[in-house]
């Protein structure tokens, strides 16, 4: 097993405020990994160093052995990597088909021409598209609302489809920013079955903050936990539960 | 059909071209636009100086006149539309007034702010519409395409678009520098439709009547956008016995417009069959529950 994913020593502060200090870890290659922390810890943050949504202060972010400290959002999606976010970024107007399409079609390219004139690759690729897409909206159960404009969605299933757009970037790496948010524990158990699913299916490794503690525990081998964006331990969900800094972070210190 | 209802066939054919262009900026895209005139300005006055002094023949003339608007437009998006935000609208203010002060004062090319007289009568009904055909098929294709989607992500939410793996910089330089191409070839037909232009038909009232037929149309729909240009045209056309009063209307339709549909006459729906079936349909369901509480 390599390290598919590798912090050194990541620092990022907003002015005067330190929000990652000194953050080390490494995610293995298939792994399915949890970062948790209280709220305010940094681990949006994390995610937006990793994506290039921020640039890092100090240290290093390597992704399969190359340094993307200095590359562009866009750099890094395609080198593979795919995320989610906390507060759901899809869309909306548009319909479910077209959000998953608009990821999907990055693998079915034609030249400009082609698409002013419609002639040329353009129907093959746009057929290709739509059905892998078509495929993935299946996948996560959405395949019946695939004409639906994707704000109308129930929560829930918004949360499943910026999942299927992420996938359908065919990432190595998925990041999931807190992909149980707002759920019950009904929905949250489907969602469960279907993270550990693409994980197997779509050779994913996946790296995800969550707030539901039950839930990490359950589906994460490998989780790190940080608070004041520093940190705190890391290891099996045994360890992390028995862990005196992070009994600490969450419960508050003994008298 | 020729003489006064044909002028005005040809004077819309024209201001549609225009609007396609700023539809897909503003309506697609998402940026606003304030100096889309300048770029008609470039247009009309490449095509008039080619074929003018240097008899080019009219068609080439057109289209090298929209690839200098092409241009121009992609040299000013380059610098203005890596950031996301208004700059670029505010920088169109100052552009459009900037383009037209440059041909006032450029009197040696450009004649000057008398204008340029003695242009060819090229743009007849025919080759007005034969343009507006083609690039309006292009247009449609284009944003039912993989680009189009592009567009309209980058309009919806820039960082999403990012995070799909979209330089959504490079993304709106490209729509501006095809609506640049659109805006330029209608100046170079309105050009060869007027026989005569003049930099002060490509100042600010310009730039903001050919944003307020696409907003009126409606945002992020192309065949909105042709339907807004053709309610204002005739608008204005219409009403030319009582001239006037004319811009009085042009106002209170644009207002009404605005307080009535907010979102545009088409908002973000396209002219198709499935769309007035489902006109109907709604109209049907919505007197089934009226017929229901009685």
């Amino acid at each position: 097993m390599s390290a598919i994913l590798e912090l050194k020593n990541v620092n990022k502060s907003f002015g005067g405020v330190q929000a990652v200090r000194d953050m080390t870890f490494k995610i293995e290659t298939g792994e399915l990994a949890g970062l948790i922390g209280p709220n305010g810890a940094g681990k949006t943050t994390i995610f937006n160093l990793i994506t290039g949504v921020y640039d890092v202060t100090g240290g290093d972010i390597e992704f399969k052995g190359k340094n993307i400290n200095r590359l562009k959002t866009y750099q890094v999606i395609s080198l593979g990597i795919a995320r989610t976010f906390q507060n759901l970024r899809l869309f909306t107007a548009s319909s479910v088909l077209d959000n998953v399409m608009t990821a999907a079609q990055r693998h079915y390219r034609y030249s400009f021409f082609e698409a002013l004139s419609h002639m040329g690759r353009w129907k093959k690729m746009e057929r290709a598209a739509r059905e892998e897409s078509m495929t993935l909206l299946e996948r996560v159960g959405l395949a019946d609302r695939a004409n639906q404009a994707a704000g109308t969605l129930p929560y829930g299933l918004q949360r499943r489809l910026e999942i299927a757009r992420a996938i359908s970037l065919r990432p190595e790496l998925l990041l999931l920013d807190e992909p149980a948010a707002g759920m019950n524990a009904e929905e949250v158990e489907q969602l469960n079955v279907l993270i550990r699913d693409i994980h197997k299916d779509f050779n994913l490794t996946i790296l995800l903050i969550e707030h539901h503690m039950d839930m990490v525990m359950e589906i994460c081998p490998h989780i790190v936990c940080m608070n004041f964006g520093a940190k705190i331990a890391e290891g099996s969900p045994d360890e992390i539960q028995r862990h005196p800094e992070v009994l600490k972070a969450y419960l508050g210190e003994e008298e | 059909m020729e003489g006064y209802a044909g002028g005005v066939i040809t004077l819309l054919a024209i201001n549609c071209i225009a609007a396609l262009g700023v539809s897909l900026f503003t309506g697609f895209t998402g940026v606003f636009t304030l100096g889309h005139a300048g770029y008609m300005a470039i247009g009309a006055y490449t095509t008039a100086i080619l074929t003018v002094e240097y008899g080019v023949h009219f068609v080439p003339a057109i289209i090298i006149g929209g690839l200098m608007a092409m241009l121009i437009a992609y040299l000013i998006g380059i610098p203005t539309l890596k950031l996301v935000g208004d700059y670029y609208t505010i920088a169109s203010l100052g552009l459009g007034e900037a383009i037209r002060l440059i041909i006032e004062n450029w009197q040696s090319v450009t004649r000057g702010a008398r204008g340029y007289p003695g242009i060819d009568n090229y743009t007849s009904m025919t080759v007005a519409i034969a343009f507006l055909v083609v690039m309006g098929i292009a247009m449609f294709f284009l944003v039912n395409s993989s680009y189009g989607r592009v567009f309209k992500a980058c309009r919806d939410d820039y960082v999403a678009a990012s995070l799909l793996g979209f330089n959504t910089a490079r993304f709106r330089v490209l729509s501006l520098a095809i609506s640049g191409f659109y805006c330029g070839v209608s100046g170079a037909l309105l050009g060869g439709y007027m026989s005569f232009i003049q930099p002060v038909m490509f100042d600010m009232a310009k730039s903001t009547e050919l944003v307020s037929v696409v907003v009126f149309g409606g945002l992020g729909s192309m065949s909105g956008c042709l339907i807004g240009t053709t309610i204002l045209t005739l608008v204005t056309e219409l009403f030319r016995p009582i001239s006037q009063y004319r811009m009085l209307i042009y106002g209170l339709v644009l207002v009404m417009v605005m307080v009535l549909r907010p979102e545009g006459i088409m908002g973000t729906n396209e002219l198709s069959v499935s769309y007035i079936k489902g006109l109907f349909c709604r109209k049907k369901k919505i007197s089934a529950t009226e017929g229901g509480v009685r």
